[in-house]
């Protein structure tokens, strides 16, 4: 029997959402392929992911808690999955498509000879086992198969949504063996702080472009998206500006967000933009130019100077007793 | 120093892909070829490390004859000779990553620098198979690179922030959009290009069997969304947000 092996993150021991709909997609598969669920949690102090995640509706969840993983490197973590992997007998191994995914799953691809599916939509059996997959900027979705006995997934977590809080499943201490490495060294993690709900878990997402002309005007985006309880996005034109951090970039190399509502402020709209956020449920764009591109996708659109229209949504919003 | 970069010959990223109608492809007459943005990242940095350390720039392609022509654009900014490895197969990561580890052997290069993905496949994952087929180390989304006494001190864009990464040499690096900015050739540099030696390789020559591990079977295009409607007023954005949305 082959199962089916989940890759958790986690950011210093707090399990991040993202892997929740991983297990989500896992259990999609395993009505196509049958098997077990397992999940593999590794790194130190790591008690309160592993408990977590077993409540998120896998069969068994393995983890190791060991000083050697302490911090994320792809080159002790990817023998450690291989290993567990191989021991629970999986051999469909899937994680986020996070940037931790992004670096880890293609180096277990390699060590396991395995063919490797990257941001996974959806999964299904019919006469073997296909996965969809986005690309040109999403403008192009194909259908895939993978030829070789292991495969390696990762999921584009926007279309899977993590199940119910269900009744913690086992836990098993595993021991992959896996010692330190001479080449490898991390040094540092600058995590932006932030009160606001992360970019791929958010509800409500405020994002501004290069019409913001400056990072201090970045501050009325800020102020609506708390309003709303929201977190803030950028286009990659504002990031290359340096008025947004690059942890806030939405599109085709940033984060992919599929929140409930999105506002777009002075955002043009690129192919590059819209490749990170046209999933989103109700699109909002507020631009002065009424030929932006970004009005072809949005919902409802304003043409307005943003520097006019958004501190008075804010003010009106207020108002009327919507939002914090 | 000897530093190899990779470049891959991909649809201009600005033009709006077509799809065949029987689902087996996109349209590709008319169509315009640019070499891999992030690659133009790859290259700018590999060419900065050589003037910084010294030593020589060799840029590699995987594809069909055509993609000499992005090799000569490398050649021009700054690369010192290319090799292409021709094959007018379809390539998946995995076999683009085993031909390039083949490469790597031949050539030895103390540091190897890709973009992070093509804008084309969006797949994210030849720098990383790369890296796991040699047993190298790997520092991928690279804003920042240092490279002193053997280790390369790479600053990473990663989820939550940013992050930094020492790996020892031979090492693969993959760049993200922040390393640099990628210069323009310049006409004497295109001229020269020309006379730049670059060698032709196929898949048999390096022993790599290029069969798909991941096949695809059907293209087609996403669910395109309906463009909505224009507001007048902040007053009644802020009315279909709640009557008709209903998401405030």
């Amino acid at each position: 029997m082959s199962n089916i092996l989940v890759v958790a993150e986690h950011q210093n021991g707090k399990l991040r959402k993202v892997s929740l709909a991983t297990v989500a997609f896992a259990k999609e598969a395993a009505k196509a392929t049958g098997g077990q669920v397992y999940v593999a949690i590794i790194g130190h102090n790591i008690g309160a992911a592993v408990a977590e995640v077993a409540k998120g509706g896998a069969d068994k969840v393995f983890f190791e808690d060991n000083a050697v993983f302490a911090s994320y490197l792809a080159e002790t973590y990817a023998p450690a999955i291989v290993k567990i992997a191989e021991t629970s007998g999986s051999t469909l191994i899937c994680g986020p498509s996070s940037t931790f995914g992004k670096d880890l799953l293609p180096r277990i691809a390699g060590k396991l000879n395995a063919g490797m599916v990257s941001d996974a939509i959806a999964v299904w059996n019919d006469g073997g086992l296909k996965f969809k997959r986005p690309l040109w900027a999403g403008n192009v979705i194909t259908t895939v198969e993978v030829t070789t006995p292991s495969k390696v997934v990762t999921v584009r977590t926007t279309e899977f949504e993590a199940l119910p809080e269900s009744g913690p499943c086992p836990t098993e201490a595993v021991v992959t063996g896996v010692a330190a490495v001479e080449n490898a060294q991390f040094v540092s993690f600058d995590q932006v702080k932030s009160e606001r709900p992360e970019l791929t878990d958010a509800a409500v997402i405020v994002a501004g472009g290069r019409g913001l002309k400056s990072a201090e005007n970045f501050g009325m985006v800020a102020e609506l998206a708390d309003l709303l309880r929201g977190a803030v996005g950028a286009s990659r034109a504002a990031v290359d500006s340096g008025y947004a951090p690059n942890d806030w970039q939405i599109g085709q190399t940033g984060k992919v967000v599929a929140p409930d509502l999105y506002f777009a402020v002075a955002i043009s709209g690129a192919i590059q933009h819209l490749a990170g956020m046209k999933g989103s449920k109700c699109i909002v764009a507020i631009n002065k130019d009424p030929e932006a591109p970004i009005f072809q996708v949005a919902d409802y659109g304003l043409v307005a100077d943003a520097f006019q229209a958004v501190p008075e949504l804010t003010q009106k919003l207020k108002a009327a007793g919507i939002g914090a | 120093m000897k530093i190899l970069t990779t470049v891959k010959r991909v649809t201009d990223p600005d033009m709006k892909v077509k799809l065949k109608s029987d689902g087996t492809g996109i349209v590709t007459d008319n169509v315009e070829y640019k070499m891999n943005s992030f690659d133009e990242y790859g290259v700018e940095e590999a060419i900065r490390l050589k003037d910084k350390h010294g030593g020589e720039v060799i840029v590699v392609s995987v594809g069909t004859a055509d993609s000499a022509t992005q090799i000569r654009t490398a050649l021009a900014m700054g690369a010192d000779r290319g090799i292409i490895v021709e094959t007018g197969a379809n390539l998946d990561s995995d076999a683009v990553a085993r031909l390039l580890a083949e490469v790597v052997k031949k050539e030895a290069p103390d540091i190897i620098i890709m973009g992070k993905q093509s804008v084309d496949s969006d797949r994210n994952q030849t720098g990383q198979l790369l890296a796991a087929y040699l047993d190298y180390p790997q520092a991928t989304f690279a804003y920042s690179l240092e490279v002193a006494d053997g280790w390369a001190s790479v600053g990473r864009e990663v989820d939550g922030g940013t992050s930094t990464k020492r790996v020892k040499l031979p090492a693969v690096i993959t760049a993200d959009l922040r390393l640099n900015e990628p210069r323009y050739a310049s006409l004497p540099g295109i001229m020269k290009a020309k006379k730049k030696q670059l060698d032709t390789l196929t898949p048999d020559d390096l022993g790599v069997d290029v069969t798909e591990r991941v096949k695809v079977l059907v293209y087609e295009a996403p669910d395109e969304r309906k463009a909505g409607r224009i507001v007048a007023s902040v007053d009644e954005l802020i009315t279909v947000l709640r009557n008709e949305a209903k998401a405030i």
